[in-house]
């Protein structure tokens, strides 16, 4: 009995790990797309760059006020800042390769002097973008806000415009009949104590004698952090890809593991089975086993290797995540065995499987992540089973979570793991000849 | 030994076995002939306990299979008739792996693997991967693998289809060995010299239903002829054939050229008066031959059809 048992799933082994192809398959092909795809998501935390964001800007103006303005972008580590002409940015913009144009139209810095103390004649900025990239467009216009803020009040506060400005506004004060007397003093004593500000802070000549963060800034900066697994510890993009890839090409060892058993049965190598004294649970049990230990070995594998060579670590439970392993080893078996039960003959069989597998492998969030699924689709796609186990790869490899978030995702693996299984021992064409 | 009683199964509207009933006993080799699509490899499977029938009966030493895993499956062993190895594992390795289907490991497995490999004549070859074989060494490898496990009853499925006659010569002496081995064979072929050659009893199936079940001697006495003479004479004409078919057990007569030819149904008793008859006339003849009728003629006369053209 147990000989028999042995012997099936050593054979499956032995066939499996002879057969170049299916290693190649099963190891290099994984690891290879896996590395690529955590490579452009993101690597490993900050150790590679982020793009910065293309953006041009239209210079209408040149005064000292834009000219700064072009300066601060151009210091921002998000954005790749280029001047460029009018038509020549809306080319770009149009073509694709600048996602944001910032027009600054001529007599931008007078216009915006006037409107800091009075809130008349704003002037517009223009900004071109592209409408496929709406996430960067608002951040570019948050980064554009604070800029122009800085550059238009540092010139207000200390720079020559400045002084003609508060001149003329002082002036403007005297005149203005519509103000009520003590208003009228009030902003006489602020706009004299910005002027005395000037004379005492030194050359109001040259902008640049003064300290350079003069003027208004934004009253805060951003610290980033990632949150996953510990503090210090950054989002790991080959944390992601070895998982969703191991996923995708198991469950095509699983589908050549079902075709194998055709294959069998067309050969007649299914009758000397059916010819021995061996249960039909035995027969398909077996391939199982034998499936379950394939998919075991090529998860370790591959994640040993993000460990050696990307450092992918298991920043959550490791009994979690080899149960999560486990489970969907078990799932990808009996998902084998399911197709050899409908299959009809190997090659029809392939076709459909590969299939089915793609759109399980797509809406499970193998290829692209799931939390970046509309909301309704993360809804759906729970029912996918392949959507645990990659969001239970996740939870245990860069999430940091403990084992009791493995859990859900090991039941439901198994629960799935049991559906198909029954469907298969129960749906098998024992009688066919293949 | 092994008894099939009204064996039926029927594939969707198609009869693919329509009430086959034989018996073999213990030793003996019986043959199912016929054509391809006959039925021959259902009744098989049906009988290996791999196809379950109809309706109909197989009792191994009187008992019926009990599910898939009674042990009285060890007394069957089947060779299918595709070659049912692993290319990729070499004959050693496909032959512990089928011993370990019926539980056989270690150094009992060691040993009859030899023992089959020997006898097949491949016992050099072990080593050596199923792929890297010809034809005829597959066709000995698949036969091996059904006696790793001492049946006693051995379902032969074509085993010789498709292999030059060397190696078919070579399985036929294996067979011939376990035969004198006391194994109890049935052989299944839509080769007529085979079944001639190696049957104790034969069984001629067609469109699923048996149409004769005999000995070979059985069978021949359904001909109408069991023997047609040739006598080459020195003068064949103006001989009165008419008087000839008029002697006993004579049942046909004509000229081709000088050849004469007749047909007896008995050559014992037919062929004197034949020859008596010619002296009486006085006719001479230089040379005399005897010629049976094959297996191919009987089963033209059973089903009006020739067992190759199917
Ligand atoms: N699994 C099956 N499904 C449908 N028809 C079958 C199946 N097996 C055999 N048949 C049909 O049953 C008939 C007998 O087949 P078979 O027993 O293989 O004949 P033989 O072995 O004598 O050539 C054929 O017409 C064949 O097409
Ligand atoms: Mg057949």
């Amino acid at each position: 009995m147990t000989t028999a048992l042995k012997a099936l799933v050593v054979k499956d082994l032995k066939l499996f790990f002879g057969d170049r192809r299916a290693v190649i398959m099963s190891f290099i092909a994984p690891i290879a797309i896996a590395s690529f795809f955590g490579y452009i998501f993101g690597g490993n935390g900050g150790k590679t760059e982020t793009s910065k964001i293309a953006i041009l800007m239209v210079d209408q103006d040149h005064s000292k006020i834009s000219n700064d303005i072009f300066a601060q972008l151009n210091k921002d580590k998000n954005l790749d800042t280029k001047a460029a002409g009018l038509e020549e940015s809306r080319a770009a913009v149009k073509k694709g390769s600048a996602i944001v144009a910032i027009v600054i139209p001529p007599d931008f810095g007078k216009n915006a002097g006037n409107a800091f103390f009075s809130s008349a004649n704003k002037p517009e900025v223009g900004v071109f973008y592209d409408p496929s990239h709406g996430a960067e467009q608002g951040m570019v216009q948050g980064i554009l806000t604070g800029t122009i803020m800085q550059s238009v009040s540092k010139e207000m506060f200390s720079g020559q415009t400045g002084q003609v400005f508060i001149d003329d506004a002082l002036k403007q004060v005297d005149t203005n009949s519509g103000l009520e007397a003590g208003d009228k003093s009030s902003l006489r004593t602020m706009l004299q104590g910005v002027q005395q500000w000037n004379q005492r802070t030194g050359t109001p000549n040259s902008g640049t004698g003064i300290a350079g963060n003069g003027g208004l800034t934004v009253p805060y900066q951003i610290k980033e952090e990632a949150v996953t697994a510990r503090a210090g510890v950054q989002y790991n993009g080959f944390g992601h890809s070895f998982g969703g890839m191991g996923v995708q090409f198991i469950l095509f060892m699983a589908i050549d593991a079902g075709i194998g058993v055709l294959l069998q049965r067309q050969r007649g190598l299914w009758k000397r089975f059916r010819a021995a004294p061996l249960s039909r649970t035995m027969l398909l049990g077996s391939r199982a086993i034998s499936t379950t230990i394939i998919s075991m070995i090529i998860l370790l594998t591959m994640f040993a290797f993000a460990r050696v060579v990307f450092g992918v670590r298991i920043e959550g439970s490791m009994a979690g995540f080899l149960s999560v392993c486990l489970a969907f080893s078990l799932m990808t078996a009996t998902f084998g065995l399911l197709i050899a039960a409908l299959g009809t003959t190997p090659e029809a069989t392939r076709g459909l499987a590969i299939f089915v597998t793609l759109i399980m492998v797509m809406l499970g969030g193998a290829w692209v992540p799931s939390f970046i699924f509309p909301q309704w689709l993360r809804k759906v796609t729970v029912a996918v089973p392949t959507r645990w186990a990659i969001d239970g790869l996740d939870a245990m490899v860069w999430r940091g979570q403990g084992f009791n978030d493995a859990v859900a995702p090991v039941l439901v693996l198994l629960f799935s793991a049991l559906v198909f299984g029954v469907l298969a021992v129960t749906r098998f064409k024992w009688e066919a000849e293949g | 030994m092994l008894e099939v009683k009204s064996l039926r199964k029927s594939y969707g509207s198609k009869v693919a076995v329509d009430g086959v009933s034989f018996t073999v006993g213990k030793g003996e080799t019986i043959g199912l002939l016929g054509p391809n699509g006959a039925g021959k490899t259902t009744t098989v499977s049906m009988i290996a306990g791999l196809t379950r029938q109809d309706s109909g009966d197989v009792l191994i030493d009187g008992r019926r299979l009990q599910g898939d895993t009674d042990p009285v499956k060890r007394k069957i062993g089947l060779v299918p008739q595709d070659l049912a190895l692993y290319d990729e594992l070499s004959a050693g390795d496909n032959l512990q792996f089928f011993a370990a289907l019926y539980d056989i490991s270690g150094s009992k497995a060691k040993q009859v693997i030899a023992e089959a490999l020997t006898l097949v004549g491949l016992a050099d070859r072990a080593k050596d991967k199923v792929g890297t074989f010809s034809g005829g060494m597959k066709r000995r490898v698949n036969l091996a693998a059904a006696l790793l496990h001492d049946p006693d009853i051995l379902l032969l499925d074509e085993p010789t289809v498709g292999v030059d006659p060397q190696s078919r010569n070579a399985i036929f002496e294996n067979l011939e060995t376990l035969k004198a081995r006391g194994k109890t064979l049935v052989y299944t072929t839509h080769y007529m010299e085979e079944a001639e050659r190696l049957c104790d009893r034969l069984v001629v199936i067609d469109h699923g239903k048996v149409i004769a079940g005999d000995t070979l001697r059985g069978l021949y006495r359904l001909l109408p002829v069991t023997n047609i003479l040739e006598i080459e004479l020195d003068d064949a004409s103006g001989l009165d054939l008419a008087l000839l078919r008029e002697l006993p057990n004579v049942t046909s007569a004509e000229i081709s050229g000088s050849v004469l030819k007749a047909g007896v149904r008995d050559l014992s008793t037919g062929a004197p008066g034949i020859l008596q008859w010619l002296t009486a006339q006085g006719r001479t003849y230089q040379h005399v031959v005897s010629e049976r009728p094959s297996l191919e003629t009987v089963f033209l006369s059973l089903t009006g059809r020739s067992l190759r053209d199917v």
